[in-house]
């Protein structure tokens, strides 16, 4: 199954110019345990589909809520920069809602 | 200190609209104070950089009017923060002008403080050199040239100059650029409060009802502040909060979800508790500040990168759809040869933007080898002015027109244009080039407040 199917919201933003903060909100625990779970789900392979350093890029749960926040450097370019295509970055939630869980 | 404090968040951003019910709703409740988030760099550089605002006069004008009067009439503060959305001196002038002449119309008088947030090149320069600036996020260390590009420097102020303007009097606070909690944290740390709490309860106000469900930020939120909690309702009846809408809040544009900085220090969420109270009604506590050890804050500057034109064309050919890249490719090389004495390669910039294959994502797009039936194509040139970038658009746009590639059977034009003239003028281009962290030991220096008596 595809993130993106799995997820009941799954949504990308600034939080900043420079950071792209991704939330993947699920129905329930099962669900979240899944995706923390998935092989493809680590800070390296996801920094790997947007081409920053793994280092930058968090994982963080918050169970509270069945949430996922991932937070990387913004892909390229600062929001509203020559090489940008995104300035709100809302639309940067793929590739991530690709992977397989 | 008294018991409870109830301050009320208009909207979550000045412009965006809320309905008028929901004001008067907020207002028979005796709030102490209605604030109202007037800015952000969600909607990027060039509005710092160029001074103009994001919203319309008219826009500022319909939300302004009805809460100053509110707050007039019921004898409380309000606070705007940001002014204009980007919190520079031109931003807040364009919102002091808007609000003096609402008082004029509406015969009010008022105590007006303004506080200013431009940051001189000079200050920024002599804490560079004394190691006081630092990257905030994923930024490149800050260098002098950048410094002394950049056309236009501001700082978020904390708390602690909006608490000077309510301290001194003043009826109504325009804020330049500030944190977006500054503007509700600010009365009730002053009436002493706790400032974990306060903050908490602000980051969730400047949203307007953004935590509630339905969602959105257009619409009023009443937060009340007590010893040990607050509690957050939207005005709208309509609408309810919930502990899963107003924990889902803490997630918004906030890359850590158990905590979140500002000027005053860390906001500490993890042992933080949300209940239902009522129907419509959340109560939070356990929302804890760690004051920070050295004081910050936040500098955002852009610099001018260039101007610049775009055309928008279609692509329905299947053929110039599957050599698209090819056709690019020839198009960059008959510009480059055109404008050769006039313009270096490093001296203007063509992208194509290719919506329907890898417009959004470009190299990151995985499904970009699935040919669709019909490709958007942004054509955008950036170029030192307006007349170079109009220049390297136009080769570009009449070259993408006729350009061969193999299998061509459109001979007569590759591109469908959907207007006429198919080029626009962008105008001037800025980037962020500061987003950096300032240490001062007074940071409320920084900002200061001048007071007006309007009307």
């Amino acid at each position: 199954m595809r993130l993106y199917e799995l997820a009941e919201v799954i949504r990308s933003k600034n939080a900043g110019p420079f950071v792209l903060t991704i939330d993947l909100m699920f129905g329930d625990e099962t669900a979240l345990k899944r995706v923390l779970e998935a092989e493809s789900f680590t800070s390296r392979q996801i920094a790997a589909l947007y081409g920053v350093p793994a280092e930058a890029t968090r994982i963080c749960p918050f169970p509270r809520i069945h949430t996922i926040k991932v937070s990387l450097p913004r892909p390229g370019a600062s929001s509203g920069s020559a090489d940008d295509t995104d300035v709100y970055g809302s639309q940067h939630h793929f590739p991530l809602g690709n992977i397989a869980v | 200190m008294p018991d409870s404090l109830c301050f009320v968040s208009a909207c979550g951003m000045l412009g965006y609209g809320y309905p008028p019910e929901s004001l008067d709703r907020a207002m028979t409740r005796r709030p102490a104070m209605l604030g109202v988030d007037s800015g952000s760099t969600d909607s990027g550089p060039y509005y710092l950089g160029s001074g103009k605002s994001f919203v319309t006069p008219q826009q500022v004008i319909r939300d302004l009017e009805p809460a100053l009067g509110a707050a007039r009439l019921a004898g409380i503060p309000l606070v705007i923060g940001s002014a204009g959305g980007s919190g520079s001196r031109v931003h807040v002038a364009a919102l002091t002008a808007l609000l003096r002449q609402i008082a004029a119309r509406r015969r009010l008088r008022l105590r007006l403080a303004v506080i200013h947030a431009d940051v001189d090149r000079t200050v920024v320069l002599d804490a560079m050199r004394q190691g006081r600036v630092r990257p905030c996020g994923p930024v490149p260390p800050l260098d002098e040239p950048t410094v002394r590009a950049s056309n236009r420097i501001v700082a978020q102020m904390g708390t602690g100059p909006i608490r000077r303007a309510l301290r001194e009097g003043a009826d109504v606070v325009a804020a330049g650029r500030a944190c977006d909690t500054a503007i509700f944290a600010a009365l009730p740390i002053e009436r002493g409060f706790d400032p974990g709490l306060a903050l908490h309860a602000a980051k969730i106000a400047e949203c307007g009802t953004l935590c509630a469900t339905p969602g959105g930020a257009n619409d009023a939120l009443i937060c009340t502040l007590a010893e040990e909690h607050f509690t957050v309702e939207p005005a709208n009846p309509a609408k309810r909060c919930t502990p899963e809408t107003v924990a889902a809040h803490s997630l918004y544009e906030q890359p850590d979800p158990n905590c979140f900085y500002e000027p005053e220090g860390k906001v500490d969420l993890s042992d933080c508790r949300f209940e239902q109270l009522d129907e419509r009604t959340v109560k939070v506590s356990g929302s804890r500040l760690v004051p920070a050890a050295q004081a910050t804050v936040k500098l955002e500057g852009t610099r001018l990168v260039g101007h610049r034109a775009i055309a928008v064309a279609g692509i329905r050919d299947p053929a110039a759809i599957a050599q698209l890249d090819e056709l690019q490719q020839g198009v960059r090389r008959s510009v480059a040869r055109s404008v050769e004495g006039t313009l270096r390669e490093d001296e203007y910039r063509l992208r194509f933007l290719r919506y329907g294959l890898d417009g959004v994502l470009g190299r990151h797009e995985t499904a970009r080898d699935n040919r669709p039936h019909e490709v958007g194509l942004v054509i955008d040139a950036v170029a030192q002015t307006q007349e170079l970038a109009d220049y390297v658009l136009s080769l570009a746009r009449s070259t993408a027109l006729h350009q061969p590639f193999p299998g061509r059977k459109t001979t007569a034009g590759n591109l469908a244009f959907p207007f006429s003239p198919s080029d626009f003028q962008g105008g001037p281009l800025y980037e962020f080039a500061i987003y950096h962290l300032l240490e001062l030991d007074d940071p409320d220096r920084l900002f200061p407040v001048t007071f007006e008596e309007v009307g």
